[in-house]
């Protein structure tokens, strides 16, 4: 047994201590192995920490008031005591931004620094998906940039004005998103140079794009190609855009025939935050996962070297219980899968398989029974996202442990049926649902750009391809009302299933519809 | 790499904008609440902040979701009985209207209201949102220590500090041109006389005069050099005096009535409206005083607690209150420094013939004092005399002086706002 030398005892912190446990953390961390961004860590007030969840992480937001609505909600909750707060703040960017609580006690601080500074920190640089999509060293930058200009737009055109076109452009935010190709990456200065060259140029495309007069098409017989006004053919004939667009915000902020400049700038900025969340919203597991495994990891090894007492390790195993409980179903308190108990569950079973594997681990996962714990975690850590992680690396015995089983709801009968549970013949459905229930393009509603009618009167027709007859919620009314207001003429969604339209929605709505919807 | 900062001390409110703007959007919805707040609290909370809600549907941000229906498989942790092909019923009715929205929650519990808290300030905004005081008025005070030194131009003498430089140099510069005038003058016709004299033929040439201009110049230069540059004479300071200044105290009486008809929930509801009235003068003035005045057939002032939470009672001499208020107001509250309040609750029962001498009262002698006075009946029977009587006061000061009744606690509020709307400009 080691000799106990604890850096501190009791809950009372200082800088000292801080710099001394972070110093040791660090020193843990490069053992495992565990690359990461400079860390920035900010002592921040309680309030300084409502504000920052309240801005979705954002360290600089541009003003709305749905992030005022959000520092209500989460002020609320926080004074019912509903909510820790000190947990979960920290920003991939680099240096990579962790916010601690003045008020959080010793072990909250170095919880925190090991969950975020290193766990985070590492998973923001490591995985495959922030590396593609996020560019760590500007975004800071790039929220001074947006919120200046929109501070600027404000000022030009009135608050209300940016809040209803923020509005509209928060509601399409999920499918303002480029799923394949990738940004580049620009600073804030690059930003704002190109700002103005590209608010001109984008101008002149979009009057020619919608520079014939809108009429008929042309009579038959009359072959257009070649005209000198219609280089591109845009308005020869053939569906306006050739393909089906899945990026909205993309397609409006490049065609939307009547947005001014500065709206097509917000719409991008609102387009380019979108982006930079996406890999978060999906690598919620992983990355939890990933913290959580790490903290629990370190803060054991800390113990293991004496650097601190009993009383904080029993502190911390207290709060560590508590983030990776998991309510069953039928709990009041069960509100879907938490991913800290999941993510945690599979990172800590695929190092016991490693291990320790099982023959039944031999079954499943024979490239990884026996192998060295750390290069396989290192591994998924970097290669995945929540939906692959799933389909690869979720094992029965977390299937047992989690006790998971699945659940058919099929409007067509009129009772669920439980379609498979935590035995042999249901581990690989189980696994199989569990992937596709984190898919984000099942979780979202498939909904594309399908034509916008530049000949004729304007109007823009999305296309939502139904999965298993799964309809969209009635919110589709109010999305296609911020749609209108951004396209300016009408808008029309047609829902197929089995390449049939099986229901259309118009707004704004005709008139004898107007009292049904 | 690892930096700690300190940004504890760094701006607060960061999203106090954003926060006003949520509560600006929502105000109508928010005001609702906050007039059912009112209507509700005990007195001792009204003070504090409140918790408001606005039905989630008002406030949605909407995105494209998946409706109810369909086909779907959910993964849930913590089967203990279910086997594979068990079938069972939909929990919460299933399909049923309202919102199945996404979660794939199967408590069936989504989030109806939107709850939050608003700050003391907050909640006093929009309780007395365009609301005001009648007849703010800042008085004047003789008062000495109430006094604000103002600059009032520049005086002759004064204390160093107070010297303005570019005053005083104007003078001196004056003066200077105003000495040496008419001693260049004469300087020029002796310089000129010389001049004069010394052109002229030798022969004729007379030396005495000549050495007594020179002498003349030279005195003349002399006395031009000892023209000083600047004079004890010329300096200015700035002058500060003293003037009083406008007050912004304000006392208000709160006149009860305590006759045996009062009930207990009467005086609940004029305590309610007293206090409405005093967050809403202390809001408005930078000093508030507070007097208390009880009546049943004699008058008395009385501290907080008694006023509140005596159970002396008796008949009714309304008349009694107005005295004993007029008498405080001579004694402690010259109308000149004060601005005066009397807000009056009673059930309306009062003594025979006391009705026309309170009319007396004040429509003579309170009334000229006042800014303001509230009059309310907290009575669910017809009125009487003394309603009547006020009804007079009213149609001779129609400005100043008002009178609602009221039945249940949940007129109190309304009542306020009656009382205290905004007025369009009045001379």
């Amino acid at each position: 047994m080691t000799e106990r030398k604890p850096i501190a005892s009791g809950s009372d912190w200082n800088f000292e201590v801080l710099e001394r446990f972070e110093t040791e953390i660090g020193r843990l961390a490069d053992e495992y192995r565990l690359d990461t961004y400079p860390n920035q860590i900010e002592i921040i007030t309680t309030e300084q920490m409502m504000d920052a969840y309240a801005s979705v992480g954002m360290p600089v937001g541009y003003h709305h008031w749905s992030f005022g609505k959000q520092f209500l909600a989460v002020e609320q909750a926080y004074r019912r005591g509903q909510m820790g707060l000190a947990y979960e703040l920290v920003i991939n960017s680099d240096p990579c931004i962790a916010y601690l609580m003045e008020e959080n006690t010793l072990m909250m601080q170095v919880l925190v620094m090991a969950h975020a500074c290193y766990g985070h920190n590492s998973f923001f640089k490591g995985n495959y998906l922030f590396r593609t999509w996020t560019d760590a060293g500007s975004i800071v930058d790039y929220l001074l940039f947006a919120r200046r200009y929109l501070a600027e737009c404000e000022e030009r055109h009135g608050v209300t004005a940016v809040e209803q076109l923020l509005d509209a452009c928060h509601a399409l935010q999920n499918y303002g998103v480029d799923r394949y190709k990738r940004p580049s990456p620009i600073s804030a200065e690059e930003e704002a140079r190109r700002q103005q060259e590209r608010s001109d140029y984008l101008q002149a495309q979009v009057n020619t794009l919608w520079s014939t007069i809108p009429g008929r098409p042309s009579e038959e017989g009359h072959q257009e190609d070649g005209d000198a006004e219609d280089p591109l053919g845009l308005h020869a004939g053939g569906r306006y855009p050739p393909e089906p667009q899945e990026n909205l915000l993309y397609f409006i902020e490049k065609n939307a025939p009547l947005l001014a400049p500065w709206q097509r700038e917000v719409v991008r900025i609102v387009r380019k935050l979108a982006q930079y969340f996406y890999p978060q919203r999906q690598t919620q597991v992983m990355n939890e996962g990933w913290a959580t495994f790490w903290h629990y990891t370190l803060m054991n090894r800390l113990y293991d070297d004496g650097l601190v007492d009993e009383g904080l390790i029993l502190e911390f195993l207290q709060s560590h219980t508590s983030v990776v409980h998991q309510p069953a179903f039928d709990s009041p308190h069960y509100s879907g899968i938490n991913p800290y108990a999941l993510g945690f569950a599979m990172f800590t079973d695929l190092r016991r398989i490693c291990e320790h594997p099982t023959d039944e681990d031999r079954r499943w996962f024979p490239e990884i029974a026996g192998s060295d714990w750390l290069e396989t975690l290192h591994f998924a850590m970097r290669n995945f996202k929540d939906e692959s992680f799933i389909q690869q690396y979720l094992s029965p015995k977390v299937i047992r442990d989690l006790k998971l089983f699945m659940v058919l709801d099929d409007d067509r009968d009129e009772m669920l049926e439980v379609t498979a549970i935590h035995d042999d013949r249901g581990y690989q459905r189980i696994r199989d649902g569990l992937a596709v229930q984190y898919a984000l393009s099942v979780r979202e509603p498939n909904i594309q750009v399908w034509s916008a009618d530049i000949r004729g009167d304007r109007s823009l027709t999305l296309r939502h391809v139904q999965d298993n007859r799964r309809p969209l919620a009635r919110s589709v009314y109010p999305v296609m009302r911020h749609l209108h207001q951004l396209w300016g003429f009408p808008v029309k969604l047609e829902s197929l299933e089995d390449d049939e339209v099986v229901r259309r929605y118009h707004w704004p709505l005709p008139e004898d519809e107007q009292n049904d919807a | 790499m690892t930096y700690f900062i300190d940004r504890r001390a760094n701006a607060r409110h960061k999203s106090a904008v954003n926060r006003q703007r949520f509560l600006d959007r929502y105000r109508t919805h928010i005001k609702r609440s906050v007039e059912e707040a009112v209507n509700r609290r005990s007195i001792t909370d009204m003070e504090r902040g409140e918790k408001v809600s606005i039905p989630a549907r008002d406030i949605s941000e909407p995105v494209f979701q998946h409706g109810s229906g369909g086909k779907r498989s959910i993964i849930a942790p913590g089967n203990k009985e279910f086997v594979e092909g068990d079938r069972l019923r939909r929990p919460g009715g299933g399909g049923g209207g309202g919102s199945g929205e996404g979660s794939a929650s199967n408590q069936g519990e989504g989030m109806d209201e939107f709850a939050f808290t608003l700050s003391r300030e907050e909640f006093l905004d929009f309780v007395f949102d365009g609301l005001e005081l009648p007849h703010l008025e800042r008085k004047n005070l003789v008062d000495l220590d109430e006094v604000r030194p103002v600059r009032a131009g520049f005086t002759r003498d004064g204390v160093p500090a107070r010297i303005n430089i570019v005053r005083s140099m104007r003078e001196a510069h004056a003066r200077r041109i105003a000495m040496r005038g008419p001693i260049r003058r004469a300087l020029r016709e002796a310089q000129e006389a010389l001049e004069a004299e010394e052109r002229k033929d030798p022969v004729l040439r007379n030396p005495a005069r000549i050495a007594e201009l020179k002498a003349e110049v030279e005195r003349l230069e002399k006395r031009l050099e000892a023209v000083p540059f600047i004079d004890t004479y010329d300096l200015r300071y700035n002058n500060l005096v003293n003037q009083p200044q406008p007050s912004s105290k304000a006392v208000m009486f709160c006149v009860m009535d305590v006759s045996g008809s009062m009930t207990q929930a009467h005086k609940d509801i004029a305590k309610r409206f007293f206090l409405l009235l005093y967050l809403f003068l202390e809001r408005n003035y930078e000093k508030v005083e507070l007097v208390f005045v009880r009546h049943h057939t004699a008058a008395k002032e009385v501290d907080e607690e008694e006023f509140f939470y005596s159970r002396e009672t008796g008949g009714t001499i309304v008349s009694s209150a107005l005295t004993l208020v007029d008498e405080i107001i001579t004694d402690r509250y010259p109308p000149t420094q004060w601005n005066l309040y009397v807000a009056q609750a009673s059930d309306g029962d009062n003594w025979d013939d006391d009705s026309l001498t309170c009319r007396d009262q004040l429509a003579n002698t309170l009334m000229p004092r006042l800014q303001y006075f509230t009059y309310v009946e907290i009575t669910p029977h017809a009125h009487q005399a003394l309603w009547e009587e006020y009804e007079k006061v009213e149609a001779e000061y129609p400005e100043r002086f008002a009178m609602r009744q009221i039945v249940e606690a949940g007129d109190i509020y309304p009542v306020f706002r009656e009382l205290f709307r905004r007025r369009t400009v009045q001379s």
